[in-house]
């Protein structure tokens, strides 16, 4: 029992982190229709980013974040307006191959610059709190508390905003949007601006547990789109429910399988999902 | 040198295989297939268990032909009645998972450590420079093989039919023609050619490990289709060519340039394919050779 709640806990821990690229993903999904390979490179950037205010430059991890945040989305908006806008015409698929050629790009500009290394936050060491049997990090739960207000704001933005309320229109319906004023070009970079500087904020609430090396986004890669596919591919809402349903099936399935294979179970849960209901927990369309 | 240039050409007609077999899905029904190199490695590990077991060389490129197209089969049921991009998210998961397994099944993989002393064809009584020289003359055939027969494939009803699925698969459904099993048929067909390919790559190295297929082959081969013309067998294998030759070309140029560490050159070099791959998407998305599509046959006009 206490194994059993224990791994529900960090699942629900791993799935609140892998929620906020998701949201990322799902927004520049929604909006531009394609999904975007890229982001794996926009979380690495983002970890970078906030190392470098965080371990060089000594700053807290709350304004590291914030500096995450603008650095990826200002990546996100120029590497989408420099190689990814002019494909737009030519179809979702070849956005998306697009998409990995520039992520490549991006992670190999990364390893330039920092080199192959791990590289770790600087942090105060603390004790893991106890409940009971149960044990939880005070650093994963900061970073769960940071994710929770993340998102928090995201909703907030979505719902009530008028730059939120236009990228749900757009979302919905392109040309209707189009019909009411609404210029499709601003809301796109708008999107990608949010969706980048998420990916990245999402790097960095990952690298924080362990350590972060170019890799880190492509690592995630897998988890955020098994997120975004289980929740239903382009529902916002949708990705956070999929991150959460995802931590905790990974927790689980990792009593019974090998640690290694931790990223193999976003695959065979997307795989279930898409035989059994391809529109996932939250979508809305699927073929 | 010499033994340097059959080196390079007989990777060229290992990459040109992976590149046929990508514009075979991609040209032909419209899907893309981002686990190539998970298909390549299931091949490489398919032949190379088989061999290891005592099988002949060419069972074992039989067996891998064989695995490759199930392994298709099994990844794409899923997927294929939905919209494209689910496919291209569940293959790269694929090549992943694959990996995973390379490295973590050990008593049949050997795991990190990677198979060595694969079987290489008549090498002992061809000796080192006959086994290059005759294995490159293989590979070469097999790829000449390969793409004539997909040539024909083409032009055939069956290859016109992909086409009109790709370009428009619920018009081609309207026209009474079943899209699913089209689709399906040719991604085993696409995942069995890539997977021969890795057979023909692990009995040419005669040592495979999980790092051998990293998901960069991907890119590479995307690079390759891309830039020698989707939808053209000749373009696709065109294209395999040059990119080996400027993956090559990178290597030599990237060492001219002073006072960078090991990581930086190889960095350099993984930016240029990236970069080269966005550039032809943008300046010449049709490819070197562009998919050329014959006319329709004129219709005899009813004599009234």
């Amino acid at each position: 029992m206490t194994l059993l709640l224990q791994a529900l806990i960090n699942g629900l821990m791993t799935g609140a982190l892998i929620a906020v690229p998701a949201i990322g993903f799902s927004a520049i999904f929604a909006v531009l229709r394609y999904p975007n390979f890229a982001i794996a490179s926009y979380a690495t950037i983002g970890a970078f980013a906030a190392w470098w205010a965080n371990a060089v430059a000594g700053l807290p991890i709350i304004p590291a974040l914030a500096i995450a945040f603008a650095v990826t989305g200002v990546v996100g908006v120029v590497a989408e307006e420099t190689s990814l806008k002019r494909l737009r015409d030519n179809g979702a698929l070849i956005v998306a191959i697009a998409s990995i050629a520039l992520n490549l790009v991006l992670e190999n500009i990364v390893r330039f610059i920092f080199g192959n290394d791990m590289k770790g936050y600087d942090l105060p060491l603390a004790r893991d709190l106890r409940f009971g049997e149960l044990r939880i990090g005070p650093q994963q739960l900061q970073s769960l508390a940071l994710s929770v207000v993340i998102m928090a704001a995201m909703f907030l933005f979505l719902r009530y905003t008028r730059f939120g309320k236009a990228m749900r229109a757009v979302a919905d319906n392109p040309d209707l949007a189009r019909l009411k004023g609404i210029d499709p070009a601003r809301i796109a970079i708008v999107t990608v601006f949010l969706g980048a500087g998420l990916s990245g904020v999402g790097g960095v609430l990952i690298g924080l547990d362990t350590s972060i090396d170019p890799l880190t986004g492509y690592r995630v890669l897998l988890s955020v789109f098994a997120a975004a596919v289980l929740g239903g591919l382009g529902s916002i809402p949708g990705a956070v429910v999929g991150a959460l349903a995802l931590g905790i099936a990974e927790e689980l399935a990792l009593i019974a399988v090998p640690a290694t294979y931790r990223t193999a179970v976003g695959f065979v849960a997307i795989l279930i999902m898409l035989t059994f209901r391809p529109r996932g927990i939250l979508g809305e369309r699927a073929a | 040198m010499l033994s340097y240039v059959i080196f390079t050409l007989t990777l060229c007609g290992i990459y040109a295989l992976l590149a046929l077999s990508l514009n075979l899905i991609w040209g032909g029904v419209g899907l893309v297939n981002l686990g190539l190199a998970g298909f390549f490695a299931v091949g490489a590990y398919a032949s190379a268990i088989a061999t290891g077991a005592g099988a002949p060389v060419l069972i074992g490129w039989g067996a891998a032909l064989v695995v490759g197209a199930v392994v298709g089969l099994v990844v794409t049921f899923a997927t294929l009645r939905l919209r494209d991009d689910y496919l291209a998210i569940v293959t790269l998961g694929f090549a992943e998972v694959i990996r995973l397994v390379a490295l973590n099944e050990r008593w049949l993989t050997k795991g990190s450590d990677g198979i060595s002393g694969i079987k290489a064809p008549l090498k002992a009584e061809l000796g080192l420079q006959g086994f290059s020289i005759f294995y490159l003359g293989l590979v070469t055939l097999i790829v000449l093989v390969v793409w004539a027969l997909l040539r024909r494939l083409d032009l055939s009803p069956y290859g016109r039919t992909m086409k009109a699925i790709r370009e428009d698969q619920q018009l081609a459904a309207f026209a009474g023609k079943t899209v699913l099993r089209f689709k399906l048929q040719a991604f085993a067909l696409s995942a069995a050619i890539a997977a021969l390919s890795g057979a023909l790559y692990a009995h040419f190295q005669s040592y495979i490990s999980p790092d051998h297929f990293q998901p960069l082959i991907t890119i590479y081969i995307f690079l390759a289709v891309t830039a020698g013309g989707v939808g053209r067998p000749s373009g696709a294998v065109l294209g395999a060519y040059l990119v080996v030759i400027f993956l090559e070309a990178t290597r030599f140029a990237t060492e001219w340039l002073p006072g960078l560490q090991p990581v930086q050159i190889a960095a350099m070099r993984e930016m240029m394919i990236g970069v080269a791959l966005i550039l032809v998407l943008h300046l010449r998305p049709q490819g070197i050779m562009p998919e050329r599509i014959p006319k329709a046959p004129r219709q005899p006009t009813p004599s009234a």
